[in-house]
């Protein structure tokens, strides 16, 4: 078997590398160490195949790699050493597995037969990182290689898609291999693993008779959408049936926020009239997304009067968390394909003229003040990129504000930590966005929190010459746990003050990137403006927000609809409505 | 759905679970059970005809949602091959049991007598003390050891059971 470079050692780390420019693989994130440097030295080889970025914390690098592959559905790798780097790497696998992503984690490891001797940087990377992947390898020969990476890129991105860790001891790395005796696999035999991809077309007809009975039905898409590229699909079939569409904040971009049949978000701190289209529908049609807690608050009051019927590629999420009356097991886009088949045209006028109605009360609102409020940043930012630029937020307030107030249109153009809500995923993850997408405009958006978790990769920015723009909501609070504190703990204030915060934009300075601090709201525009059309530099701009605003609507957790609170501005009328609802 | 449903009835279920004989696979099932608070209440592994492929017979306790989700959540692990539920079907089932009784000289007699009545054997004898094996139904190594608690049970290890089902194709 050739190799794809010239080489004159063939080691098991060159195997490793070339199974994994036969992937398509573009990108290795990391950082070098002991049990990798095999490989390390495997990539020097393979320089202008395949690309290694040095990330400053391997998990800066997991995001990095988790940001390329939501932003563009290519394939990435990130790797850390032995010991340490295995465990730095923890969250970002963590990350991926909570959102479906398709990430590849290579850890190196103390050599076989130091195995289980607490050796140097040994750690059970295996064990540790069973419970948060979709599978993983221990290596033990370098000729399995070639096959082994190519049923973990099999399982990462068929099915359902999820994290899949290879740990290579480094002795595995270090042997010189036999090139005659290597085979790179085209398939893949795995007998326990045989997604379902079609829909049994009994329950699809089933659905589809729903669909066609329902008065008041809503779709409600999630990431499964995207991950399969049904979103046109999805359109068709909302438009075809006249039926509203409120999507999870990992389907966010998944369908239009323009579109008059948009609901926005629901759950925790969704609009209004996707809680109440959704819990006061008569049909929820779940595509790809799993009744997350956070959508839905107490599964008891969820839309209680709604028949449901429920898309997924995996059967375990079927019935979880909700018992729908149709089940459906099989892939988004093939399975809404089956439905188009079958559903006729139908209107909802009634319906929709409520849900209009909702959206026109009850739209998302907040007060200007003396200071800036960290609404009008993200609005003046979808002006400024023309709501073109891929938006990646971090986790709090400022993430919920993205989600309500930057439209998106596409999908893969909102990436976000759904599930685990990882603080300091959201810069490297832009980073990787933009290498993946460089002809995109790409801009973090965090808070003063999650920033200082991952801004190391400031170097990695800056070395690489990956222009993205960084705008931090800089409110000196752990807001989002503030606001809980605010609004349910009296303001008895502990463990949120951001003491020290320091003055980013010369932090910036010093990394060789652009700083800008912005303390007046006549700024928020120009400031902006200027950060893109410095198009190669890498900007971070640190806006003061105000401290006290919260994010508003919100159903406190493991409530329900019934509990919303909306801004003081439309409670009134929220509680009339309410009490109309549920009557 | 797991835990929330106190009311629901809950019994046991014996799962066989077809798993590719690797590395961490026990590890695997023993983590799904732990990280979703499924129990287990009995767990027996071997290998079968085939080296490549292993079989668990896990006795799980639930209700109707809990063993489905137990169910689906094996069958998305990757060296999972196949899970089947035998609950009210018709299956071969055994278990073995070694006990240790204490007993006195006088007393042996009447535990002799015990052994026999149950098919089980005495496998090793001391001054005060019989050891006991025993192989069958869970409910019939029960029934022995509630007759022989009176005497006092010292020690007892259980293999877990292993079912088959009945008649010319196994699941
Ligand atoms: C790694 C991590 N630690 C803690 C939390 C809990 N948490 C959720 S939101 C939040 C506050 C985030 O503060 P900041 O980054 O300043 O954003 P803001 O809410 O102020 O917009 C915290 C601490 C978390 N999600 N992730």
């Amino acid at each position: 078997m050739a190799l794809s470079i010239q080489t004159q050692t063939v080691r098991g780390a060159e195997i490793l590398v070339e199974a994994l420019v036969r992937e398509g693989v573009e990108y290795v994130f990391g950082i070098s160490g002991g049990a990798v440097i095999e490989i390390c030295d495997a990539l020097y080889h393979y320089k202008g195949k395949i690309h290694f970025v040095l990330n400053r914390h391997e998990q800066g690098a997991s995001h990095m790699c988790d940001g390329f592959i939501r932003a563009s559905g290519r394939p990435a790798v990130c790797m850390g050493t032995s010991g340490p780097g295995a465990t730095n790497l923890i969250t970002g696998i963590a990350t991926a597995q909570m959102d479906s992503i398709p990430l590849i984690a290579l850890t190196g490891q103390v050599p076989t037969y130091n195995i289980g001797r607490d050796a140097f940087q040994e750690t059970d990377a295996f064990g540790l990182t069973m419970p948060i992947v979709k599978h993983s390898y221990a290596v033990r020969n370098p000729y399995d290689l070639p096959r082994i990476v190519r049923e973990a890129f099999h399982i990462a991105w068929t099915g359902r898609p999820g994290p899949v860790h290879i740990d290579l001891p480094r002795d595995v790395s270090r042997t010189p291999v036999d090139l005659s005796q290597v085979d790179f696999p085209e398939t893949v035999q795995i007998r326990g693993y045989k997604p379902t991809i079609r829909g049994h077309p009994l329950m699809v007809r089933q659905a589809a008779e729903l669909i066609m009975q329902a008065r008041k039905p809503i779709l409600y898409i999630g990431g499964g959408v995207v991950a399969s590229g049904a979103s046109q699909e999805v359109r068709q079939l909302a438009e075809r049936c006249q039926m509203p569409v409120t999507y999870t904040l990992m389907a966010k971009g998944g369908f239009p926020d323009d579109h008059p049949l948009c609901t926005g978000m629901p759950g925790m701190h969704g609009t209004v009239a996707a809680n109440f289209a959704l819990n006061f529908s008569d049909l929820v049609i779940c595509v790809g997304a799993r009744f997350d807690d956070r959508v839905t608050g107490d599964l008891k009051e969820f839309a209680k009067g709604a028949k449901k019927v429920h898309i997924d590629i995996d059967p375990a999420e079927i019935g979880k968390n909700v018992k729908p009356d149709v089940p459906i097991v099989g892939d988004a886009k093939t399975v809404l394909g089956q439905l188009l088949e079958i559903v006729g045209p139908k209107r909802h006028d009634e319906w929709l003229l409520q849900i209009d109605e909702w959206k026109r009360e009850f739209p998302l609102v907040y007060e200007r003040g003396d200071k800036i409020k960290p609404q009008y940043v993200l609005e003046v930012l979808a002006k400024v990129t023309r709501g073109q630029a891929i938006v990646v937020a971090d986790v709090g307030q400022h993430q919920m504000w993205a989600a309500q107030y930057y439209p998106c249109h596409r999908p893969r153009q909102f990436l976000t930590t759904g599930g685990l809500g990882t603080m300091g995923y959201a810069f490297p993850a832009a980073l990787g966005a933009k290498l993946a997408c460089p002809d995109q405009m790409v801009v973090a958006v965090v808070g003063d929190g999650g920033f200082q978790m991952t801004m190391a990769e400031l170097a990695t920015a800056v070395v690489y010459r990956i222009p993205i723009k960084v705008v931090i909501i800089n409110n000196l609070y752990l807001g989002m746990v503030k606001q809980w504190q605010d609004l349910f703990f009296g303001g008895r204030y502990s463990g949120v003050e951001l003491e020290g915060i320091p003055d980013f934009a010369a932090i910036a300075e010093a990394y060789g990137a652009v700083g800008m601090k912005v303390t007046e709201e006549d700024d928020v525009e120009r400031a902006l403006v200027r950060a893109f059309e410095m198009e190669d530099r890498v900007v971070i701009l640190d806006i003061y927000v105000d401290p006290d605003e919260h994010c508003y609507p919100m159903i406190p957790s493991g409530r329900s609809v019934k509990d919303i609170i909306v801004h003081p501005l439309l409670r009134e009328k929220a509680k009339k409505e309410l009490s109309r609802l549920v009557a | 759905m797991v835990s929330s449903n106190g009311n629901r009835p809950k019994r046991l279920h014996t799962l066989s679970v077809l798993v590719e004989n690797r590395p961490g696979v026990l590890a695997r099932i023993a983590g799904l059970f732990a990280r979703r608070s499924f129990n287990i209440e009995s767990l027996a592994v071997s290998t079968t005809d085939d080296p490549q492929t292993s079989r668990m017979t896990i006795v799980v306790g639930g209700d109707d949602d809990t063993i489905e989700q137990i169910t689906k959540q094996l069958n998305k692990l990757i060296d999972v091959i196949k899970v089947h539920d035998h609950t009210g079907e018709e299956i071969v089932e055994r278990e073995l049991a070694l006990l240790k009784v204490h007993c006195t000289m006088e007393q042996r007699h009447y535990v002799i007598q015990l052994v026999e009545i149950f098919r089980a054997s005495i496998v090793d004898v001391g001054a005060t003390m019989l050891t006991i094996e025993i192989t069958g139904s869970s409910d019939k190594i029960d029934a022995l050891m509630e007759l022989l608690r009176p005497f006092g049970i010292s020690e007892v290890v259980r293999t877990g059971k292993v079912i088959l089902s009945r008649g010319e194709k196994s699941p």
